[in-house]
């Protein structure tokens, strides 16, 4: 009953003029976001970001503008894996592997189509999880104590790295970086200043939605710009759309599992959309045994990743809004923008500002009906998109991060800081450093000092306090094994070598 | 040979940022752990990554060719100059060109080029300045009196 009274608490909020054309805006730019190739949910939502405040936006608005994004952006990224066999976005490369032949074997229409249908059931099933799940979470979160939460961090920071890269070396390399970020200015509890080197700019600490669209919107100009000409990929023309009702029905048991599997791997810290995508693949792979055609335009192998990672960004949101510990990349741009808007995730957000949470659920569930809208019968208007040639749209994209910036601070050391990120990213990406543990780093790398340090005070300086309870000492055994697990595992699990064994 | 590097570059400002910890000052009524311990364990952690890249480096990444790099050096150059000259000059005529040149930089076509500057810089100041309402000036704030 309280779910209910919660819902329609939150159809109220969601369904004021004001917050339904937000919702339908968002999900419109969220899927040609999606459908761009080089922009994906995390940049698009970050260049966004500043923007949406300059606009005067409150909180749930603001809040509920980039979650349509994010959602729409989820979608769309399956375009351009499905008709130019380049993923619009990380966690739609799944979809290119069986994608791309259908759209060669003249299916892109029905390609489309099913992955649609496949990402709504999935982010549709998620966001029942999530309204179901993130309260029982919430009253979870209210047994951790600092100890708790500085092992949850730690857990965070050890997956997200551990699963993200290829090398755990470089992982933890990433999460240092972001900490020692973080670390720069003044410390809250003393009101020292650490690390500015005397520079006035930098007392304030680093702002990380500079950092944030430094790193990846700043950042793709210059991998662009080094790429230019090359990745040119004969796109498939797009012929009539039609609704291939017996497909659908035919792949309803691959949408429900493959929506399970993406919304337990995008509950998980730190795990995400793309290993959500990978797995459920996997997972449908297995299934159907050797006599399925996966990799040469199986509709499976298009409906089982668009359900999963659909389905994670869903999931995604539960630790975020309950723990404020994102579970992937696009999460932690959207911690940023709550941490910006002064509302804290955590237990307390669900008791105190229930019309922030629950307006956002109800919004989700009307922003994927948007979508499906948007996405099966005007997908063909979508796809127009895919053809504005990168000449047009990096310089768009870097004007846009500029004045968005510019328009937070007005201060052009914030620019020059952002094109420092921007620069900084290109060198992680190019020696393959995950960049998302960065961004972390500077959003929890305070919060993790503080609860480390309240826990200190709480056991006056005894260690033994970290393992103090079976809580902590269960995330502690987590975080090594989400560390360390990935080392052994990585032999039977890579994604790039499922690439390109089926390349071959 | 990056990676070797990228890990002594790592041990470099680890230990510099360690280094900067420990002079950190102890407030006689901090709490227990002050402010210096966690930057010591994480520059200490990240010393330990820099000596893992060092003693085993992944297979050399590709690097762009000379020409690439002199093309990124001038998008660099191009953006900061950009952010020094947004306040003083207004928004239309750097965004023209900063924009301009980034489009160059990625389809080699002066026209096409020119084109996508001036109509990025119109069509952005209109969008922002109209859309959203944000308090840009479009020339030299000379000229605006």
């Amino acid at each position: 009953m309280e779910l209910l009274s919660n819902l329609a608490l939150g159809f109220s909020v969601a369904l004021s003029p004001q917050t339904l054309m937000l919702a339908v805006i968002g999900c419109i730019l969220g899927t040609m976001i999606g459908a761009l190739p080089g922009l994906g949910p995390s940049n698009g939502v970050a260049i966004l970001i500043p923007l949406s405040f300059s606009f005067g936006l409150d909180a749930t608005a603001s809040l509920v503008l980039m979650t349509s994004v994010y959602y729409g952006a989820m979608y769309g990224g399956r375009i351009s894996s499905i008709l130019l066999n380049i993923p619009g976005d990380e966690p739609a490369m799944m979809t290119t592997l069986d994608g791309y032949p259908m759209a060669k074997q003249g299916r892109a229409g029905d390609a489309l189509v099913l992955s649609g249908v496949a990402s709504f059931v999935g982010a549709f099933l998620a966001t029942i999880g999530l309204m179901l799940l993130a309260p029982v979470l919430a009253r979870v979160a209210f047994l951790f104590g600092p100890a708790e939460y500085f092992a949850l961090y730690l857990l965070a920071f050890c997956t997200l790295g551990g699963i993200g890269s290829d090398n755990q070396a470089k992982a933890a390399l990433s999460v240092c970086l972001g900490l020692g970020l973080a670390m720069v200015g003044v410390d809250s509890s003393t009101g020292l200043t650490r690390f500015t080197g005397g520079n006035l700019h930098l007392y304030d600490g680093i702002d990380f939605l500079v950092a944030i669209v430094g790193l990846f919107a700043v950042s793709e100009i210059f991998v662009f710009i080094e790429s230019h000409g090359r990745d040119s990929s004969i796109g498939v023309r797009l012929e009539a759309v039609t609704l291939p009702l017996r497909q659908i029905w035919r792949t309803r048991w691959t949408m429900l599992r493959g929506s399970f599997i993406g919304f337990v791997a995008g509950v998980l810290p730190g795990a995400g959309a793309s290993l959500g995508s990978f797995l459920a693949y996997m997972a449908e792979k297995s299934v159907a045994g050797e006599q399925a055609a996966f990799g040469k335009g199986e509709e499976k192998g298009v409906v089982a990743p668009e359900a999963g990672n659909n389905a994670a960004a869903g999931g995604a949101l539960v630790p975020m809004l309950t723990l404020g510990v994102p579970g992937s990349g696009t999460t932690a741009v959207l911690l940023a923008l709550l941490m910006t808007l002064n509302i804290t995730p955590g237990p307390l957000l669900f008791q105190e500002r229930p019309d922030v949470v629950w307006g956002l659920i109800a919004s989700l569930l009307i922003a994927n009906i948007v979508l499906l809208i948007l996405n099966v019968p005007m997908v063909k208007l979508f796809s127009r998109v895919l053809q504005v040639p990168a000449a047009i749209l990096l310089p768009s994209v870097a004007m846009i991060s500029f004045v968005g910036i510019y328009s937070l601070s007005g201060s052009y050391f914030d620019l020059l800081l952002m094109i420092a990120f921007g620069v900084l990213g290109y060198f992680l990406r190019k020696l393959s450093i995950p960049t998302v543990p960065v961004i972390l780093g500077i959003l929890l790398g305070g919060h993790m000092e503080v609860s480390l340090r309240r826990a200190m005070v709480l056991s006056d300086g005894d260690w033994t306090f970290l393992f103090s309870t079976p809580i902590a000492v269960g995330l502690w055994i987590a975080a090594v094994l989400g560390f360390v697990a990935p080392l052994v595992l990585r032999r039977f699990l890579s994604v790039k070598a499922l690439i390109d064994d089926q390349a071959k | 040979m990056s990676d070797r590097l990228t890990g002594l570059l790592t041990i470099i400002v680890a230990l510099a940022f360690f280094a900067g910890a420990m002079q950190l000052e102890q407030p006689f009524f901090a709490d227990p752990l002050g402010p210096k311990r966690f930057p010591m364990f994480v520059s200490a952690i990240a010393l330990v990554a820099g000596v893992m890249l060092v003693l085993r480096p992944d297979a050399e990444p590709q690097w762009p060719a000379r020409a690439t790099i002199l093309r990124l050096l001038l998008a660099v150059c191009v953006l900061s100059l950009y952010a020094f000259g947004l306040r003083p000059l207004g928004f239309v005529l750097p965004t023209a060109l900063a924009a301009g040149v980034i489009s160059y930089q990625i389809k080699a076509d002066w026209r096409a080029a020119g084109l996508t500057g001036i109509c990025l810089s119109a069509g952005l100041f209109i969008i922002f300045k109209f859309g959203l309402g944000l308090g840009l000036f479009a020339l030299p704030r000379w000229l605006h009196g």
